[in-house]
């Protein structure tokens, strides 16, 4: 028998150039065992994980598989001695089929002939339903997650890693996930799963390791801790949640949406059908949904990036905005956060101060007769900056220098600093640690505090019922009617979600 | 009559169409794997010059075509040096290499001037070849006709049943993603890149040794960017850039022969047609967005990193 885990490593450090990514991390998983690595963003989960998976070297440090010392030059070291590892951000091609991503990921032996009989196999066993000759377009997220989960078992893993995969399931979805997971930890595989949803790790995993800074902070059975306490030690600090004001009940809506249909302009997108609602002043209106359901569409028609035929569509405080461009509905008091950080919500190779120039020219007059005023633009920068707590050495730092959750905590900073009356955000805290989504959250709460009408469109479901006061699900391209955040529940919305 | 002038026009549309191929598919393979080579005008001449050198100084017409390889080959591994491992934008070093390549072919050939050379030999099966219409369009040419339809039947294959294939294409549609699963994106970019300047290299000694047997400096005379041109239209399938180079050998040969008819319109206006039609073709084909998104390898023209 052997007593020896089945990965233990011992003492592994990473530097990068001003930062210690990984500071003498010690880990062991047994043989069938659902271990957490729990931590927020920059805490070394990443690095660690790549180390183990061969895409990134160690400075020192030693890993163990099953006993023997072993140095992973690569992924397919990785693979041969049974290390299988699903992406958070998926490594599939889009313009092939299930079955040619599956074999891409496959060493050479397995991508012979029978292929997708053996996808068939693997998929019914473990109940990943996949279809293998589908493009990989046309699919949605969850079945992604699938080809990448199928490719892994079809080598008979023994230590699956798993980097936040249901940061974009349904609830169902993640059921029916967990359901494939514990069946395998039965089966002897072991699984290290990195995630920071707390209440997911306490259903699931039988051991966490917490990593702070670079470094483990401690090690715990899941199961036996409460969510708060496990985010305490996640953060190190005391964790705030965000504090509520109630909204004032008659008050009158700032934001309207009458009718609003739309082709969508995008490749495979969602067209919009008929949807309607208002966001009242003093309100967070929550819409909540699985990606690729017309969320972007619904942030393209409500941000002016597509004007509307209709004028009358879009209601910004009574005044009609649905034909208007982006510019004309900031002028209206409109603000906008879009899902994409760089490339979209800022421009990644322009400093902070010229980012904040780019939204906020005409409404915090930092243009004057077409000449920059520069100076009082960083000054409007360096407020945002102090304002909002974004971690940088100043305003002439360019945009992609700075980690998403500062970026975001800019970006929305900006925002919220031009005093506008409607905010509209997308995906506010996707990809952001911890620290930094409950400042982004705080301070949605806080604008609706003031009588702003804030509308949040997000997947992340415990982020809306948190904050929001109402909720709507949108599914393929129709919104719900809004229910009361108190009334609704996860089932509930799950079944929304799904389209029922 | 009329026959022996039909032949004769599909043969120079034929040998007029050859180096078109060979480029065009070399080309693809290179942007299928993600870089856009626009140095094809450059390789091609360079692979002229080489291929016409070699074949005079030493008489050996097999050594003269690998020396016209091995010459645009050369250029694509300068390319391949300057893109892949100094991460030196696609688009600007293309074009360099293109003026350098026109430069130095200009500076090597300079000896060559008025020299002719023999060309090379057709297939010439006795018999058979004589057979009307059928025998000199099937069997009377040379060997670089028919390793062009080779070619393009084995880059069509590989690129679609093999696992090196799959490979290569994966690397073009999404690097980080290959790159995290284990593939040598790098490497597979370069061999794609040499293997793009040696067809490149083809396609030159396809006109200085049996199009027109003698070098004549920028002889290439944009043919290399048709092809690059090619390779949009045929949306990066080799048997579209099969056909679409016939179409535009054909073009230019018709407006050769209808010069020698006289048709009344200025030459000038007639040479202008295989330039107009490639963008006729590309503003048709570049209407439908989502298709042209769908069909272009995702990472065309982007510098890999490895990050981590």
């Amino acid at each position: 028998m052997n007593t020896e885990p089945r990965l233990r490593l011992e003492g592994v450090t990473r530097r990068f150039p001003g930062v210690v990514a990984n500071d003498d991390v010690n880990l062991a998983v047994e043989a069938g065992e659902i271990h957490a690595l729990l931590g927020e963003n920059g805490a070394g989960k990443s690095t660690l994980v790549k180390f183990i998976y061969g895409v990134q070297s160690a400075d020192s440090g030693t890993l163990f598989w099953e006993g023997t010392p072993q140095r992973i030059a690569n992924p397919k070291a990785a693979r041969r001695l049974g290390i299988a590892m699903v992406f958070q951000h998926f490594s599939l091609f889009d313009a092939m089929t299930v079955a040619e991503n599956v074999a891409l990921g496959l060493p050479r032996s397995f991508a012979r002939s029978g292929l997708e009989e053996r996808i068939h196999d693997v998929s019914r066993r473990y109940g990943l339903p996949l279809d293998p000759g589908r493009h990989v377009h046309a699919l949605s997220v969850g079945e992604r997650q699938r080809i990448e989960v199928v490719r892994c078992l079809l080598q008979e893993p023994r230590l699956l890693i798993m980097d936040e995969p249901t940061s974009v399931l349904t609830p169902q979805e993640v059921e029916s996930l967990f359901a494939t997971l514990r069946q395998l930890s039965q089966d002897g595989v072991s699984i290290l799963y990195i995630s920071h949803k707390l209440q997911e790790i306490r259903d699931l995993c039988h051991k966490a390791t917490i990593m702070r800074g670079g470094r483990v902070v401690a090690e715990c059975d899941p199961a036996t801790r409460s969510a708060h306490e496990l985010a305490e030690l996640m953060i190190g600090t005391d964790l705030s949640l965000p504090r509520r004001t109630s909204v004032a009940g008659g008050a009158s809506p700032r934001l309207e949406v009458r009718h609003l249909a739309l082709e969508s302009s995008r490749l495979h997108g969602t067209p919009l059908k008929d949807i309607s609602f208002e966001v009242l002043a003093g309100e967070v209106l929550g819409i909540a949904g699985i990606a690729g359901n017309g969320q972007q569409e619904l942030m393209d028609a409500l941000s002016g990036e597509t004007p509307l035929a209709d004028h009358h569509t879009i209601l910004a405080d009574g005044r009609p905005v649905g034909a208007s461009g982006p510019n004309r509905r900031r002028a209206s008091g409109m603000v906008f956060v879009p899902e994409e950080r760089l490339g979209h919500g800022a421009v990644p190779q322009m400093t902070l101060w010229e980012n904040a120039l780019l939204s906020g020219a005409t409404t915090s007059r930092l243009v004057n007769r077409g000449m920059i005023r520069s100076a009082r633009a960083r000054e409007f920068a360096a407020t945002v900056v102090r304002d909002f707590d974004v971690r940088t050495p100043g305003v002439m730092q360019p945009a992609s220098s700075l980690s998403g959750g500062n970026l975001q905590k800019f970006i929305i900073g900006r925002e919220i600093s031009h005093n506008p009356g409607i905010i509209i955000a997308l995906q506010p805290t996707w990809g952001v640690d911890a620290g930094s989504a409950a400042a982004v959250r705080q301070a949605l709460i806080d604008l609706a505090a003031d009588g702003a009408a804030v509308l949040v469109i997000s997947q992340d479901l415990e982020e809306l019922m948190e904050i929001s006061d109402r909720l709507c699900v949108i599914s393929q391209g129709r919104l719900s009617p809004p229910m009361r955040t108190k009334y609704a529940t996860a089932s509930r919305i799950g079944l929304l979600m799904a389209g029922s | 009559m009329t026959i022996d002038f039909l032949v004769a026009a599909l043969m120079t549309i034929i040998t007029a169409s050859t180096p078109l191929v060979f480029a065009a598919v070399g080309e693809i393979v290179a942007e299928r794997s993600g870089v856009l080579n626009l140095g094809v005008e450059g390789m091609m001449i360079v692979g002229a010059i080489g291929a016409f050198a070699t074949g005079i100084i030493t008489g050996d017409p097999v050594l003269a075509v690998l020396a016209g390889a091995a010459s645009g080959a050369l250029m694509a591994f300068i390319f391949g040096c300057l893109t892949l491992w100094l991460l030196s934008n696609q688009v600007a070093t293309g074009l360099a290499l293109t003026i350098f390549g026109i430069g130095l072919s200009a500076l090597l050939g300079h000896q060559f001037v008025g020299v002719t050379l023999a060309g090379l030999p057709r297939l010439d099966i006795p018999g058979i070849t004589d057979l009307p219409f059928i025998g000199p369009l099937l069997f009377g040419h040379d060997a670089l006709v028919y390793l062009s339809v080779v070619s393009v039947i084995a880059v069509a294959w590989f690129l679609r049943h093999t696992r090196a294939g799959l490979a290569l294409r994966a690397v073009g549609e999404n690097h980080d993603a290959a790159h995290s699963i284990g593939y040598p994106v790098i490497l597979i970019r370069l061999l794609a890149v040499l293997f793009g300047g040696a067809m490149a290299g083809l396609g030159g000694a396809c006109l200085s040794l049996a199009y027109t047997p003698l070098w004549i400096e920028n002889m290439t005379a944009g043919r290399g960017w048709i092809a690059l041109a090619l390779v949009v239209f045929a949306s990066w399938r080799p048997w579209r850039a099969f056909f679409g180079a016939y179409l535009f050998g054909g073009i230019t040969i018709i407006q050769l022969h209808a010069q020698g008819l006289g048709v009344a319109i200025p030459s000038q206006i007639l040479s202008m047609l295989p330039y107009i039609a490639t963008i006729v073709v590309l503003v048709l084909i570049s209407r439908d967005d989502v298709r042209m998104r769908f069909n272009a390898p995702a990472c065309l023209g982007r510098s890999f990193h490895a990050t981590g």
